[in-house]
């Protein structure tokens, strides 16, 4: 889905009374009111998060007998918390594990589809052969079916394997310890497929036919075609897309969760989503054990905030 | 932590990418040697075959699979007809998951949009525009379960003594009693909802930001001339000018908020009167093991999302349209 946009010349424009539009609309409210508005929205909007990392810093007993406000008046900071949640061996530590879980899920849960999505785009965008609409247009439908409809099955294919009545398509994978990872690449690649395909078809697209055909003419094969031509061309879109799916994937709950196997193969936020469930005697730690999830894509988010942006402009709808 | 934890984990990364690569260059040889043989079909197959085959297989599949497992019993060993879909309708929980999801998905995207309107126009060419709109757009980058945990500690309650969660110690410091919000129906509901919308009104700030920009100066200036006032001008020129980004944004927010999953299940797990369809179709067939009504709720839950897919597909067209 996409919004039309056109970007203002970076030349804010002058009405001929020499106010610029954005002016002119804030005018809408009175000034003042405004303005105020504003601030206690960016102030509403950073205040939780700003008292969740002061907390995340705080000593155990101050954590548990008073609010995070009570630093202005009585500092006492400590990354033991912090320490604790990483390292420790005791209940609710360790979280080290989990936070390697993370990246281990994340790194081919972002490559995997994202080049498998970058083939299928150029082969319904540049690829002449029959039935390429309708399988474009079958693939972009895609994009509208909730995970939840795959969830049951798609573990129980894991787990079960696949059978026409007694006759086996394919056995049981039979995933243990670490290995249980490998449903969660998959689970991530096939969630992160149909969005991915659609945008990058999108650009695709777009791309001018005469270099495609100046490049057949020099006799370079499709694959060839797609490797030195295409892609070069749509890195921007890659690094959106590669974006998009990397927060998604790290920040998720529901697939880690669903096909994760036990706590210690799961990743660190379907861990936390059940620590936060469950509120047990814990909850003390939970701050600083969040902040450890929340930090990585808050950095990627901020630094790499234009190509997000851009992806977003481009358009998402997340299966 | 162990050292074998480490080893195990990079081991299996490093297995995982070196096969992946070694699929890689086996589709590239392939696809080589069908460009060699001159066919297009054979060459677009190639392509193709890793992307269908996932789809197929991950998502294809299993959908038509929970559409066929909705007819079946908890186990799915006996055909039960349309019973599950009965009991969806004539549970009382299970009612009240409909209501909350129908309060969810009206409340959520209209708030958020709404706000994210106002923000982005009283934003819009003030001085420090980017900050403002990087303070709102942050909680994009946090997880739900992140933001979930961040407003856990807001709402936190204690019977007596100093209250640790910010919005009891404001109750208190005005002089009433603190609540115990996420146990309290049906506020409770509306709470989380906050939640989500926190994580969106930054999106839809971002977006229709961008549109604003794209609103030409001199529709807005001849309005003023022709004697509009500032609300006039808002209603009539800006909002209609935007409209397709509005939509847009409306119906993102809305899909989101129908598969809604990880906030209810981090806050209050679906007690105390706030599951909504996303969470009970998980809480149905991964803890409670009935796959019949979980794929049920999934049935439902896509049901749900078709009309408005098929909206924004139309609105989508006639903005193409309007562009040629």
């Amino acid at each position: 889905m996409s919004v039309k946009t056109e970007p203002r010349p970076e030349s804010a424009p002058r009405s001929a009374i020499g106010e610029s539009r954005g002016e002119r609309l804030r005018r809408l409210f009175s000034s003042r009111i405004a303005s105020a508005f504003a601030v206690v929205i960016a102030v509403l909007w950073t205040i939780p998060t700003a008292g969740l990392f002061i907390s995340s810093l705080r000593p155990e007993d101050d954590i548990r007998t008073s609010g995070w406000w009570n630093v202005f008046t009585d500092p006492s900071f400590t990354l033991d918390t912090y320490n604790y949640v990483l390292y420790s061996t005791s209940a609710g530590g360790g979280l080290i594990r989990n936070l390697i879980n993370t990246v281990v899920i994340t790194i081919p849960g972002v490559i995997v589809p994202v080049v498998f999505a970058a083939m299928a785009a150029y082969a319904l965008s540049w690829i002449d052969f029959k039935g390429r609409n309708l399988l474009y247009i079958a693939v972009f439908a895609l994009q509208v079916v909730p995970i939840q409809m795959a969830l049951i099955p798609l573990l129980s294919f894991f787990s079960k394997g696949l059978a026409i009545g007694d006759m086996t398509i394919m056995p049981a994978w039979e995933l243990h310890g670490v290995n249980t990872i490998v449903q969660v690449w998959i689970a991530h690649s096939i969630f992160g497929l149909p969005l991915a395909i659609f945008l990058l078809h999108n650009f695709m697209r777009e791309l001018p036919g005469d270099v495609m055909e100046a490049a057949r003419i020099d006799g370079a094969s499709h694959s060839q075609i797609f490797r030195k031509v295409v892609l070069p061309l749509v890195t921007p879109a890659l690094a959106s897309i590669g974006i998009f799916q990397f927060l998604w994937v790290w920040n998720d709950f529901l697939v880690g969760r669903t096909f994760g196997g036990g706590e210690a193969t799961r990743p660190l936020t379907a861990v936390l989503g059940d620590m936060a469930g469950t509120w047990g005697f814990g909850w003390t730690r939970l701050p600083a054990a969040a902040f450890i999830a929340i930090i990585v894509p808050l950095l990627v988010f901020l630094l790499l905030q234009r190509y997000f942006v851009r992806g977003l402009l481009a358009g998402s709808v997340k299966g | 932590m162990n050292i074998s934890d480490l080893t195990d984990r990079f081991g299996l990364l490093a297995v995982g990418l070196v096969a992946f690569a070694a699929v890689m260059l086996a589709l590239y040889g392939i696809a080589e040697l069908a460009s060699r043989r001159n066919s297009n079909r054979l060459v677009a197959t190639v392509f193709l075959f890793p992307a269908l085959l996932f789809l197929v297989v991950g998502l294809v599949y299993p959908a038509v699979r929970t559409f066929i497992m909705s007819f079946y019993s908890g186990d799915g060993s006996k055909f039960i007809g349309l019973d599950n879909y009965a009991w969806v309708f004539s549970n009382d929980s299970a009612l009240q998951t409909l209501i909350n999801t129908a309060l969810w998905v009206v409340i959520v995207p209209a708030v958020s949009t709404a706000l994210g309107l106002v923000y982005a126009v009283l934003i819009d060419g003030r001085r420090g525009e980017r900050v403002y709109k990087a303070l709102v757009f942050l909680p994009m980058g946090i997880s739900f379960v992140g933001a979930s945990i961040i407003w856990k500690f807001i709402y936190q309650y204690k019977a007596s003594g100093k209250q640790l969660g910010l919005l009891n110690q404001l109750l208190v410091w005005a002089g009433f009693d603190p609540v115990n919000w996420l146990n309290n129906f049906p506020t409770n509901n509306f709470l989380l909802m906050v939640v989500l919308i926190w994580i969106q009104v930054g999106f839809a700030t971002v977006v229709l930001s961008a549109a604003l920009k794209g609103v030409p100066v001199d529709i807005i200036e001849a309005a003023r001339i022709d004697g509009a006032n500032p609300s006039e001008i808002f209603w009539n020129v800006t909002v209609p000018s935007i409209r397709s980004a509005i939509i847009v944004v409306a119906v993102t927010v809305f899909i989101a908020t129908l598969k809604l999953f990880d906030i209810v299940r981090a806050m209050t797990g679906g007690h105390h009167g706030t599951d909504v369809l996303a969470h009970n179709m998980w809480d149905q067939a991964f803890r409670l093991g009935n796959d019949g009504r979980g794929a049920t709720m999934a049935v439902l839950l896509f049901a749900l999302v078709i009309p408005v897919v098929i909206y924004q597909v139309r609105n989508i067209r006639r903005q193409e349209l309007e562009a040629r």
